[in-house]
């Protein structure tokens, strides 16, 4: 039954995949390339490619390029079900708990100590998306020729008027997405 | 606020936009949630944005996905945590579909790719943005302790590549016996 087997590959992606962004690829690619033999390995190198061009949680994206092919439409429906479905209801749990002993002083404490650690992870991801932008091919090199000038003059202006005006940052980067398709799809740069 | 049709509606809505724009893995909806749901509607608070990313990042699962189920949870409960994750879920669900019928096409268009080339200068600004906000935050309560903790939560994942699921329980665990002991000092005290 290939639905349930989707459902069930999905499933443990989902499960096992903490920490976000591309923790979860070694997970996809074992089941989707090695397990079932879904995709061949260019097919999946194509799916991480397409997922950074478009929104959503890569596993997301994954779970509906592979459903597709696999089974069409309700394919992609319960792959994507499948993949949410641990999520759901380890963090519901999560959610529960922390509403009801947040009012704690040991949870307090707790919640005192994640605080600055939430900022510091998502500085870290900024950092790395930060560096591929900066330069050209993604790969930070130490060579100052290959840096992608018009990436940190773009940012540079995009977080100013983050800063000053505080607008809402979707319109920051589709304004950004405007810029660079005119600079980069005209050779500007 | 009243739970009505509308106030649902704008739920899901606020969601469904929200994911339709996460680019660059997951953390971009960190700052788009806090501008939807602190700064514009004031349904939640900024303390507590934090708090559910931490949740949302310690847990498996998309973090997108994670903290959507959070944000609904919290205003609507578990109705309110389903409708958030269907908002979440559906924008790329639909966007992968209609690609993967002509994926090839989309992979080796340049059009695409300059536009997306742009959009990553835009998603490290945004990024960028809430860090700046957040850092200052944790930089006012002038605790020592929280700055050392910042920085070395840093050092642990950017130099380090500790899992994050370790790093949020060794940070709060750290954090929960900060209280302790606190607590213990002051009853000394008073002793």
């Amino acid at each position: 039954m290939i639905y349930l087997e989707l459902f069930w590959s999905f499933f443990q992606i989902g499960l096992f995949s903490i920490g976000g962004g591309y923790a979860a690829l070694p997970l996809i690619r074992e089941q989707v390339t090695v397990t079932h033999q879904w995709l061949d390995m260019t097919a999946f190198i194509d799916i991480v490619t397409i997922s950074q061009m478009t929104p959503g949680p890569i596993a997301i994206n994954a779970a509906t390029f592979v459903g597709t092919q696999v089974g069409g439409i309700p394919g992609a429906i319960i792959a994507t079900v499948g993949c949410v479905t641990p999520s759901c209801i380890i963090v519901l749990f999560l959610a529960w708990l922390y509403y009801k002993y947040r009012q704690m002083t040991i949870m307090q404490g707790v919640l005192s100590g994640l605080r600055p650690a939430v900022v510091a992870l998502i500085a870290s991801a900024g950092l790395s998306i930060l560096l591929t932008a900066f330069w050209k091919d993604g790969v930070v090199t130490p060579n100052f020729s290959d840096i992608d000038f018009m990436a940190v003059i773009l940012f540079g202006v995009a977080l100013v008027i983050l800063r000053k005006w505080k607008p809402n940052p979707i319109y920051v980067m589709i304004g950004t997405g405007v810029v660079g398709g005119v600079i980069y799809g005209f050779g500007f740069a | 606020m009243k739970k009505d049709a509308k106030f649902y509606g704008k739920l899901f809505g606020s969601t469904f936009t929200l994911s339709a724009f996460t680019f660059g893995g997951g953390y971009v909806i960190v700052p788009l949630m806090r501008q939807k749901f602190v700064e514009k509607y004031h349904w939640i608070e900024e303390e507590e944005i934090m708090d559910l990313t931490a949740i949302a990042q310690s847990a498996p699962g998309p973090i997108a996905v994670n903290a959507s189920i959070l944000i609904g949870y919290r205003l609507a409960g578990v109705f309110g945590a389903l409708l958030t994750m269907l908002g979440t879920v559906l924008p790329p669900l639909i966007i992968i579909s209609v690609i993967s019928l002509f994926y090839q096409i989309f992979r080796d268009s340049t059009a695409v790719s300059a536009v997306m080339r742009g959009m990553q200068a835009g998603v490290a600004a945004v990024i960028t943005d809430v860090v700046i906000s957040m850092g200052i935050k944790v930089a006012k309560t002038k605790s020592v302790i929280s700055i050392l903790v910042m920085a070395g939560a840093f050092f642990a994942s950017w130099f380090l590549n500790v899992n994050v699921a370790i790093i949020v329980i060794v940070c709060g665990v750290i954090g929960a016996l900060r209280v302790v002991y606190s607590h213990k000092k002051k009853g000394g005290a008073e002793a």
